[in-house]
C-alpha cells in the first residue's frame, strides 16, 4: 500500500481471516476428515448423492460470497482522498441475481421431491413387517410371527408380563413374537425391503440407524410405517434422535442385518405370545 | 399519511419513578427492554457454558460446580437432568428474551418513531404494559430455575408428552408450567408491542416521509410486527392448551400413554398437533429475530460505506417475500416427524424459495459495499460480520429444506450449526451493530471503539471456530440434545477432541462478552459526549438531540424531502445529506423521492 488509509488493519484483517476460514471449510469438507457414516442401505446413495450435489452447490456459493464479500471490504476501505460512488440500483444485475438463485433453487426443488416421493412410495407386496417400539429408554420389538399379522394393541393391557399391551383374544395376536424394551435385538434381512412400524408408549422418540439414512419418528397413539432396504450384513447401530427424557443419550439398539434365510431360523425359535402371555 | 403536530410537549414535571421506571417514552422503554434483555442474553451465554463443560468434558468433576448448583451437579458432575433444562433455558432464553426482546422491544421502540418523525409510539401507556409484561415473562421465567424438579427440560420446543406429563422428565413439573405462563406473558407483551409498532408506523410519520422513504430498519421492524402479530397468538392458543393438558384434564396433544410404570395422557389428543401450532409460530419467530437484524446491518452499511443503499426497493421486496413465505414453512422441521409425506414436499417447496429473496439481501448487501469508502467503526465491523455469518448459515438451509437430505441431519449437531450461523449469531451481530451505531443516541455519550473492535474480533472469529467444526459433528450423524456421546460406536473417536475444541472456544468467546459488558457500563458514564451525528448519518433519529429530550422534537416536527441514504450524492458537497434538507427546487415533501 503506497498511500495511508484508515482502517486498513480491520480491512486486511478481515480478509485474512476470511480466506482462512474458507480454505479450512474447504480443506476439511473436501478431505473428508469427518464423513457421512458407511452406507448400508439402497435409498441411501440416493440421499447420499443429493447431499454431495447440495455440497457442491452450497459450497461454491460460500466461497465465492465470502471471497467476494472479503475482497470489496478490503478493496473499498477508508480513504480520505477518495469519495464513495454513488448509485444505487442496476437493473439488470438485480433481475440475473433473483433469476439465477431461483433456477438453482427450482433444480433442487425438483430433484429433492422426486427423491422424496421415490422413498415414500408404498413398499413391496409382502415386504418384511417388524415393529418397533419406543419407551424411555430402550427399545421394544415385536414380529408378526408366522401369520405376518400382527395383533391388536391397547396401552390399558400393558402389564408386568404384557409390556406392549397385546389384545391376547386378537386371533393375529397368538404367533407374534414381543421382545420387551431392551431384550432382544432387531433382526432384518439383507438385500429385502423391510417395513418398519414405529409406535411408542410414552413420549415422542425417533427411529435413527446413522448407516440406513432413515430417520423416523415414534409417536404415541399412532402407527407410523417407514421402509428401506439394508445392503449390508453386519450389526449397526439404532439411535433415538428425538428428546425423550433424562436418558435420552442412552437409548441405544442393536440392528443385525443378515440373509433372509437367517432372520427366518433365528425368528422360529424364538417364544410367541402364546408362550409367554398366560 | 401524515399528521400534523405542532403542539408542544410535556409540560407536567415528571418524578425519577415516572421517567426512569413508569416511563411511558418509547427511548426509555426501548432502553429497559435493552437493558433486561441483554441481562437475559448473560444468563443465556452462561447455561452455554455450562452446556459446553459437559460436551467437552463430559465426566470429568468440576467440585466448584456442585458448590455453585447443589441440585444439579452431583460430585462435581452435571446431572443429565440439569443438562437438559440448560439446553432448554438456553434456547428458550436467547431466542425469545434475549434476541427478541433486544432487537424488537429495544429497537423496535427507540428506532421507529425517532426514524419516522414522531414524537413517542401512538399508543404509549399500552407500550408501558408491554414492558412491564415482558419483565414479569423474564421474573416468571428465572423463578422457574428454583422451583423443584428444576426448570423446564424438555426442549425450547416443548414438545408434548415430554412437556405435557409431569412423570415424563423432572423439568416438566412446576417448572414446565411456569414456562409456559411465561411464555403465554411474553406473546402478550409482544403483542402489545406489535399493534404499536404497527399502528404508528401506519399513523405517525411526519410530513414528507411516504413508505417509500422509509429507513430498512422501520421496514424491518414494521414487518416484524406483523409477523409477530399474526404468528404469536397460534402459540398463545397452543399454549394455553397444553396447559389444560397438564392440569385440567384435557387431551388435546396426549393420547393414552403409559409413562414411568402407569397409565397416563387422555383419549384423542395427538402429539403431532402441538408442532404444527408451535411452528406455526416457531418458524415466523426465526425471522422476528432476523429481519430487524437485517434492517439495522443495511442501515449500518449504508452508513458506514457512505453509499445508498443498493437496491432499496428489491430490499423492501425480499423483506416482504421473506415474511409472506415464513408462514408457510413451518412443516420443514416436521418431516421426519410422522406428517404426511405429501405436504413434506409442499413444505420443500416454499422453504427452499425462500433462498432467492435471501441470495437478493446478500448480493444487495455486496452491491453497497462495492464502490463505497468503509469506515471501519465497530458497527461496520458487526454489519459486515452479520453478512458474513448470514450467508454461511443461510446456506446450510438449502441442506435442511430438502427433506431426503434433511432425514440424515434432521436433529443433528449440523442443525445446531445452521441455526446458530443464520438467526443466532446472526442476529447477535445484528444487536451489537444496533447498540454500537446507536448507543449515542440512546445514552448521549460515545462507547470506546478500540475497546469494541476487539470484542468484534474475538466474536467473530470465535463464532466460526464454535459453530463451523458443528456441520462435521453433524456429517458424521451426532445427534443434538445428547447429554454424552459416550457408547455409540458410530461417533468417530475424534468427535471427543472435536468437542473439547469447541468448548475451549466457547468459554474465551463467553468471556469475551464481558468486552462489551465493560463498555457499555463504562461509556454510560464515563464515554465523550456524542454530538448529534457522529457518523454523519441521514436518517431522521440524527437530527435530534442526543439523547433527544422527551417528546424527541422541539417545538416542530421535522420535515422530510428525500429518501433515507443521500449518501455520496455527486452534486453534494458534504458525503450525506439528511431526510430534512430540502430538494432544490421542489416545494416540501413532494419531490426528491427520485433519487
Amino acid at each position: 500500500m503506497v498511500k495511508k488509509q484508515k482502517g486498513s488493519i480491520h480491512a486486511g484483517l478481515f480478509l485474512l481471516v476470511t480466506i482462512l476460514i474458507v480454505l479450512a471449510a474447504v480443506v476439511i469438507t473436501a478431505g473428508r476428515f469427518w464423513w457421512l457414516p458407511p452406507l448400508a442401505s439402497e435409498h441411501g446413495a440416493w440421499t447420499d448423492r443429493l447431499f454431495v450435489v447440495t455440497l457442491l452447490i452450497t459450497g461454491i456459493v460460500f466461497v465465492l460470497v465470502q471471497i467476494a464479500l472479503a475482497y470489496f471490504v478490503f478493496r473499498h476501505r477508508d480513504d480520505p482522498e477518495r469519495r464513495a460512488a454513488y448509485f444505487h440500483d442496476n437493473k439488470p444485475l438485480e433481475i440475473t441475481w433473483t433469476l439465477v438463485p431461483a433456477v438453482i433453487m427450482t433444480l433442487l426443488i425438483v430433484s429433492g421431491g422426486r427423491l422424496w416421493s421415490r422413498i415414500h412410495q408404498s413398499p413391496p407386496e409382502g415386504a418384511y413387517e417388524v415393529e418397533v417400539w419406543g419407551e424411555q429408554f430402550k427399545w421394544a420389538l415385536r414380529y408378526p410371527g408366522k401369520d405376518g399379522q400382527f395383533g391388536r394393541t391397547d396401552i390399558r393391557l400393558i402389564n408386568d408380563t404384557n409390556p406392549l399391551g397385546i389384545d391376547t383374544k386378537d386371533p393375529a395376536s397368538k404367533d407374534d413374537i414381543f421382545f420387551p424394551a431392551g431384550e432382544g435385538e432387531l433382526h432384518l434381512p439383507v438385500g429385502e425391503p423391510v417395513v418398519v412400524r414405529l409406535r411408542s408408549k410414552d413420549v415422542l422418540h425417533s427411529f435413527y440407524v446413522p448407516a440406513f439414512r432413515v430417520k423416523q419418528d415414534a409417536v404415541p397413539g399412532m402407527v407410523i410405517k417407514t421402509w428401506f432396504v439394508p445392503t449390508k450384513e453386519g450389526e449397526f447401530e439404532l439411535v433415538c434422535a428425538e428428546l425423550c427424557g433424562l436418558g435420552h443419550y442412552q437409548m441405544r439398539g442393536i440392528v443385525i442385518v443378515e440373509p433372509m434365510e437367517k432372520v427366518q431360523e433365528w425368528l422360529s425359535q424364538q417364544q410367541t405370545v402364546m408362550d409367554v402371555i398366560p | 399519511m401524515v399528521r400534523e403536530t405542532t403542539t408542544e410537549v410535556h409540560h407536567h414535571k415528571e418524578t425519577f419513578l415516572t421517567r426512569y421506571i413508569f416511563s411511558m417514552d418509547h427511548k426509555v422503554i426501548a432502553i429497559q427492554y435493552l437493558i433486561t434483555a441483554l441481562a437475559m442474553g448473560f444468563i443465556g451465554l452462561f447455561l452455554s457454558w455450562l452446556m459446553r463443560i459437559q460436551l467437552g468434558w463430559s465426566g470429568r468433576q468440576f467440585p466448584f460446580l456442585s458448590r455453585l448448583f447443589p441440585g444439579g451437579v452431583e460430585e462435581g458432575i452435571i446431572k443429565p437432568e440439569f443438562y437438559l433444562a440448560m439446553v432448554t433455558m438456553h434456547g428458550t432464553i436467547m431466542i425469545f428474551f434475549f434476541i427478541t426482546a433486544a432487537l424488537v422491544g429495544g429497537f423496535g421502540n427507540f428506532l421507529i418513531p425517532l426514524q419516522i418523525g414522531a414524537r413517542d409510539m401512538a399508543f404509549p401507556f399500552l407500550n408501558m404494559l408491554s414492558y412491564w409484561v415482558f419483565l414479569a415473562s423474564c421474573i416468571v421465567l428465572v423463578v422457574s430455575f428454583f422451583v423443584t424438579g428444576g426448570p423446564a427440560a424438555a426442549g425450547w420446543t416443548a414438545y408434548p408428552p415430554l412437556s405435557g406429563v409431569a412423570e415424563a422428565i423432572p423439568g416438566s413439573g412446576l417448572g414446565q408450567t411456569l414456562w409456559l405462563l411465561s411464555l403465554a406473558l411474553f406473546i402478550a407483551s409482544s403483542l402489545f408491542g406489535s399493534l404499536n409498532y404497527i399502528t404508528t408506523t401506519l399513523n405517525l410519520r411526519t410530513k414528507g416521509l411516504s413508505m417509500g422513504r422509509l429507513p430498512l430498519t422501520v421496514w424491518a421492524l414494521f414487518i416484524t410486527a406483523i409477523l409477530g402479530l399474526l404468528s404469536f397468538p397460534v402459540l398463545l392458543a397452543a399454549a394455553i392448551m397444553l396447559l389444560f393438558d397438564r392440569h385440567l384434564g384435557t387431551s388435546f396433544f396426549l393420547p393414552r400413554l403409559f409413562i414411568a410404570g402407569h397409565q397416563a395422557g387422555g383419549e384423542g389428543g395427538n402429539p403431532i398437533l402441538w408442532q404444527h401450532l408451535f411452528w406455526f409460530l416457531g418458524h415466523p419467530e426465526v425471522y422476528i429475530a432476523i429481519l430487524p437484524a437485517m434492517g439495522i446491518t443495511s442501515e449500518v452499511l449504508a452508513t458506514c460505506c457512505r453509499k445508498p443503499i443498493f437496491g432499496y426497493k428489491a430490499m423492501v421486496l425480499s423483506l416482504l417475500a421473506i415474511a409472506f413465505l415464513s408462514f408457510i414453512v413451518w412443516g420443514h422441521h416436521m418431516f421426519v416427524s410422522g406428517m404426511n409425506p405429501l405436504l413434506g414436499t409442499a413444505f420443500m417447496t416454499t422453504t427452499l424459495l425462500i433462498a432467492v429473496p435471501s441470495a437478493v439481501k446478500t448480493f444487495n448487501w455486496l452491491a453497497t459495499i462495492w464502490g463505497g469508502n468503509i469506515k471501519f467503526t465497530a458497527a461496520a465491523l458487526f454489519a459486515i460480520g452479520f453478512v458474513s455469518v448470514f450467508t454461511t448459515g443461510g446456506l446450510t438451509g438449502i441442506f435442511l429444506g430438502n427433506p431426503p437430505v434433511d432425514i440424515q441431519l434432521h436433529d443433528t449437531y449440523f442443525v445446531v450449526a445452521h441455526f446458530h450461523f443464520v438467526m443466532g449469531t446472526a442476529a447477535v451481530f445484528g444487536i451489537f451493530a444496533g447498540i454500537y451505531h446507536w448507543f449515542p443516541k440512546m445514552f448521549g455519550r460515545m462507547m470506546n471503539e478500540p475497546l469494541a473492535k476487539a470484542h468484534f474480533w474475538l466474536t467473530f472469529i470465535g463464532v466460526y471456530l464454535i459453530f463451523f467444526p458443528m456441520h462435521y459433528l453433524g456429517i458424521s450423524g451426532v445427534p443434538r440434545r445428547f447429554y454424552d456421546f459416550a457408547n455409540y460406536d458410530f461417533i468417530p473417536p475424534s468427535v471427543s477432541g472435536v468437542n473439547i475444541f469447541i468448548s475451549i472456544a466457547a468459554l474465551i468467546v463467553g468471556a469475551a462478552q464481558i468486552l462489551f459488558l465493560v463498555n457499555f457500563v463504562w461509556s454510560l458514564w464515563k464515554g465523550p459526549k456524542a454530538e448529534k451525528n457522529p457518523w454523519k448519518a441521514t436518517t431522521l433519529e440524527w437530527q435530534a438531540e442526543s439523547p433527544p429530550p422527551h417528546g424527541n422534537w422541539g417545538p416542530q416536527l421535522p420535515t422530510v424531502y428525500r429518501w433515507a441514504y443521500d449518501y455520496s450524492r455527486p452534486d453534494a458537497t458534504e458525503d450525506f445529506v439528511p431526510q430534512t434538507v430540502p430538494v432544490v427546487g421542489a416545494p416540501a415533501g413532494t419531490d426528491g423521492g427520485k433519487h
